[in-house]
């Protein structure tokens, strides 16, 4: 019983830095745009084959594909941002909701025709580490590494730089910081630009470990649903937290109840702080 | 709306006219849809090439040949399903009314042979199901749909018996599946099996389609089971099998659905050594007219080694898989019934398929008659293959179960 | 009430009833089988526009109901014994019931809160399911092929199928016009244009929006249960579909949401227009790309649906395009 719920806990934790860094992007765009940003799984997959093409293609190591892909992806995101959004962007939620998830749709449409819809794998190893009888995978810790290493940078951005200060008066009151004299487009494009971005990097570090389609971000996404409201929307630092809130749930549930209910119990969850607390566990307000 | 129309009725014209032979031939129209798109394009693509083979067979030789000495010619008319359900129903309803299909072959997969299965039954036709093994199609009372492939309740049962024969000592067992009707179809059967031969059933527990993260499952068996069965479809359980490796589960035999005969498992590389995995066919097959008069069966069609030469002629250097043999196998079951009725109609086919027991290149083919499963495959058997270290060290897929089909001896998994 | 006095509703009724009288008079199977899918999404999406046109919630879980209603209809025919019209309205009940709990706990999110709160309860109700034993799990429940005998034979009982699924598109269509015309239809749409305000004004917003939302609710379980009759079977993996969720947005949204018209013609021109891309071999595979790209050019510059574009262009129609 110990013994599985230590494993269980280890192997949900490693996964749920990733989770967070994947939300941490989803509740940066939420908390300056007020937008749910629905292309956000897609753009995840997008870094997956990204990885792959470089890592079996060009025979590049995943980790030096990383920073490409994450540049690649903030112009992606900006693009994005010009095209989809920027027209509907005071129009009210719903527009911006169908905007993004017609993106969505449009990425996915696009890829399962250009990469079909069987699986792919990132034949990459970095052995084993066996420690106290847990067998942890190389490409696993990085990813937590990475993902510590990311939340740090965000944090030192937002905080200590004159452009994170702006993309923080943003989201605090648009209106007042433009009164300030703060381009809120091109903070709203930029920070779309580095949502876009975490998506892909998070994309990237989950495919060293794991198999994946052009449909694999769809569960990514709703678990940074999830995370985001357990972190409080909006609070891309809380996001990490989450991740790891939510990790450890699905280490801790299967020892206690078939597996398969760990999404009933995620979702059940996810709707009740909804409902109790919309701004989130660690919410701000 | 017209433009469809038009299209359709274009369509029908260039295959009517590519079907023209003899206008005072008789031919009969086998009419299936094939899932050209979609996510079941590989499987369903290597059935049809097996269908389109037979085909071509019958035809060469003149067609069908009946009891008073004419002969029918064989004519297809298919559509593009997309791997979707509801497009099946439309299409099948079409061939039928509109194309006025004689029989039916079942698209590829449970799922949508199951739809076609209704509309089949709904309209009084005979339809051959391929590609389909779930026993649920034959509960619901059909009368005219006959089963190509084993039954999915018989999938891993006999790897239960490989298990037994290598440790007669075994005693625990871990069922770990994808929650799809396939697979819960194949593993309650399992379990039932299991506890019938007085072993425990210790884990046994599902999981969605498309996982990726093994690791609660995984984490969760219990220590000192000697088997680990389950799976369900090609790309999860290909992932299981790399993460049963990665996190050195100790057992003594892993045996799972559908990934193992794939050719491509074997890029699991060290991974994929020692895992069992059932086949409906297998090119190194063993069976052979010799043995059929053995165990006093009729031998019908063409040898393994014959099939495997045709296929080879037709489609180049591919080896056929379970899904192309399943597919030539369905037609020959039309062709031997149509053969020994000497009819066309429904009624006079139905009888003479209800009455078949043959041994062919794909094995033995006999169906269930009873009311309450009628058409279920009862003859043939699944073959059992494993990866094992071949001589270069790469690994090699051999039979190894039964013994009759058997290229190698079953091993069980090393400890590491 | 004078509805039957405006052409607007005349127009919508006769669409629908004559058209799917039309197919009942030619009585061609082929024809059929289309009809019932053309049917089918315009129930849906009619019933989508019911809650989201109206009150400018977006549902992307619109299909949950389709489901649970579906499968519990399912289960009282196969396995309690129930005749078809009793089954079916007993899901219809079960999912409107399921809806006043949902929406009575979510409802009181606004906005992008709610929408998520949707994709979650999806999720939430495909997994549940493929977990219920009663409902037979993962492999779902199915009909022996004699229950077709009660309805003479198969051959008919698919007419009689399609028969009611025409009465029950029909019953949608004029409930959306009837709800959309009437006192609380209007507080609906108060709740769209400012929530707020609406309360301020004494429209009780979170009771009209629950009501709201079971209503459109109650009409994808009817279709559900003659669906899942219609195939002799129901699974997990058919009853909740998000792509076909996701379909029926945008239909809604081609069509003009908030209008009764728009998804009646959303519904059909979605599916006629992807009945025609599936056959040309460029766009087979494209035609999610394309719905997505149709979807974002509407959001991003008709905002209204192709009706609502209509009664721009033309005021003097409004009456009629409603």
């Amino acid at each position: 019983m110990f013994s599985h719920l230590s494993a269980s806990l280890v192997d949900g934790l490693l996964i749920g830095f990733v989770y967070g860094i994947a939300a941490m992007g989803l509740s940066l765009i939420w908390g300056v745009m007020r937008v749910v940003n629905l292309a956000h799984g897609a753009t995840m997959a997008l870094g997956m084959f990204f990885i792959y093409y470089l890592f079996s293609g060009a025979g590049m190591n995943p980790y030096l594909a990383l920073p490409l892909a994450a540049l690649l992806a903030m112009a992606f995101g900006f693009i994005v941002y010009v095209v989809a959004l920027h027209r509907v962007i005071q129009a009210g939620y719903l527009y911006t909701l169908l905007a993004t998830f017609a993106v969505n749709m449009i990425i996915i449409g696009i890829g399962t025709t250009v990469f079909t819809t069987s699986p792919r794998n990132v034949d990459f190893s970095l052995g084993s580490v066996t420690l106290g009888g847990e067998i942890l995978q190389g490409t696993r810790l990085v990813a937590a590494a990475a993902s510590v290493t990311i939340t740090g940078a965000l944090y030192l951005f937002l905080y200590f730089t004159r452009t994170g200060k702006a993309i923080r008066a943003v989201s605090n009151n648009r209106a007042a910081a433009e009164l300030m004299g703060i381009s809120s487009a091109r903070v709203l494009a930029l920070s779309f630009g580095i949502g876009t971005m975490l998506a892909a990097v998070a994309g990237s570090l989950t495919a060293t470990f794991f198999p994946f389609t052009i449909l694999s971000g769809s569960t990514y996404q709703l678990k940074s649903f999830v995370i985001c409201v357990l972190g409080g929307l909006g609070n891309p630092l809380g996001a990490l937290l989450g991740g790891l809130i939510l990790g450890a749930l699905e280490g801790i549930v299967p020892v206690f109840m078939p597996v398969s209910w760990v999404p009933v119990v995620e979702f059940g969850l996810f709707v009740a702080v909804l409902v109790i607390r919309p701004s989130g566990l660690m919410g701000a307000k | 709306m017209k433009k469809i129309f038009s299209f359709m009725i274009a369509l029908g014209l260039t295959l009517g006219l590519a079907g023209h032979a003899d206008a005072a031939q008789k031919s009969i129209l086998i009419g299936f849809t094939a899932s050209q798109t979609g996510k079941l394009n590989v499987e369903a693509t290597r059935q049809i090439n097996g269908l389109n083979l037979w085909v071509e067979q019958v035809n060469k030789a003149g067609g069908i040949k009946m009891p008073d000495g004419s002969h029918v010619l064989v004519k297809t008319k298919y559509y593009d399903d997309e791997s979707n359900k509801d497009r099946v129903q439309e299409l099948y309803t079409r061939l039928i009314s509109i194309d006025k299909a004689d029989f039916l072959i079942s698209p590829y997969s449970s799922g949508l042979a199951d739809a076609a299965a209704l509309i089949a039954q709904q309209y009084k036709r005979i339809m051959i199901t391929t590609g389909a093994s779930s026993d649920s199609i034959f509960k619901k009372g059909y009368t005219l749909v006959y089963m190509t492939y084993t039954p999915a309740s018989r999938y891993l049962t006999g790897a239960l018996n490989v298990l037994l024969k290598l440790d007669p000592a075994a005693k625990k067992i871990a069922i770990i599946h994808e929650n799809d009707k396939f697979s819960t179809d194949v593993v309650s059967a399992l379990k039932g099996y299991a506890e019938e031969k007085a072993m425990q059933v210790a884990m046994y527990e599902g999981y969605d389609a498309g996982t990726t993260d093994f690791a609660p499952f995984i984490n969760k068996i219990p220590k000192g089971v000697d088997a680990v069965m389950g799976g369900g479809h090609f790309a999860d359980t290909t992932t299981f099998a790399r993460q049963l490796y990665e996190k050195q589960v100790a057992t003594k035999m892993v045996a799972l659905l559908v990934a193992p005969p794939e050719p491509k498992f074997a890029e699991l590389g060290e991974a994929c050594i020692s895992v069992i995995g059932p086949s409906q066919w297998e090119p190194v097959a063993k069976y052979s007219p010799e043995a059929a008069k053995a165990e006093n069966v009729e031998w019908y069609g063409p040898t393994v080694a014959e099939f495997l030469k045709l296929y080879a002629d037709k489609y180049g250097k591919e080896e056929p898989s379970y899904h192309s043999a399943g597919g030539y196998a369905a037609g020959m079951i039309l062709e031997k019934a149509i053969e020994a009725s000497g009819s066309l109609e429904t009624s006079a086919v139905q009888a003479a398929i209800d009455k078949e027991d043959m041994y062919t290149f794909y094995g033995r083919i006999k169906f269930n008659t009873t009311p309450n499963l009628h058409g279920l495959q009862d003859g043939h058997e699944m073959i059992y293959i494993q990866w094992q270290k071949g001589k270069d060290g790469k690994p090699e897929k051999v039979a190894v179960w039964p013994a009759s089909a058997a290229s190698a001896a079953p091993m069980l998994r090393m400890s590491r | 009430m004078s509805f039957w006095r405006s052409p607007g509703f005349w127009l919508n009724f006769l669409l629908i009833f004559v058209g799917g009288a039309l197919v009942l008079l030619i009585h061609q199977d082929t024809l059929r089988e289309t009809a019932f899918t053309v049917l089918m999404y315009i129930a849906l999406a009619s019933s989508l526009n019911i809650i989201m046109g109206l009150t400018g919630y977006v549902n992307f879980g619109h299909i949950v109901f389709f489901g649970l209603g579906g499968y519990f209809g399912f289960f009282m025919l196969s396995q309690m014994g129930w005749p078809l019209y009793l089954s079916m309205l007993a899901g219809g009940c079960l999912s409107a019931a399921v809806a006043l709990v949902i929406g009575a706990a979510v409802l009181r999110l606004r906005g992008a809160y709610f929408a998520l709160a949707t994709i979650g309860v999806n999720e939430a109700a495909r997994a549940f399911v493929a977990n219920f034993k009663p409902f037979g799990g993962a492999t779902g429940l199915f009909v022996n092929f004699s229950v077709y005998d009660q309805y003479g034979g198969s051959a008919s009982a698919l007419w009689w199928i399609f028969t009611l699924l025409w009465i029950v598109a029909t019953l949608t269509v004029v409930v959306g016009y009837l709800v959309k015309h009437s006192r609380f239809g209007l507080g609906l749409i108060a709740i769209r244009e400012d929530e707020d305000a609406a309360m301020v004004m004494g429209v009780r917003a979170p009771l009209a929006k629950t009501i709201a939302f079971a209503l459109s609710a109650f009409f994808p379980a009817l279709v559900g249960t003659l669906y899942f009759f219609k195939n002799g079977n129901v699974e997990p993996e058919d009853a909740f579909r998000f792509q076909l969720s996701l379909e029926i947005l945008v239909m809604v949204m081609l069509g003009g949401k908030g209008l009764v018209l728009g998804p009646i013609l959303g519904a059909f021109a979605y599916e006629r227009l992807r009945g025609y891309l599936l056959i040309s071999p460029l766009f087979k595979n494209l035609h999610l790309a394309l719905s997505g790209g149709i979807l974002l050019v509407i959001v991003l510059f008709v905002p209204g649906g192709v009706v609502g574009w209509f009664r721009e262009r033309f005021p003097r129609l409004r009456r009629l395009l409603e």
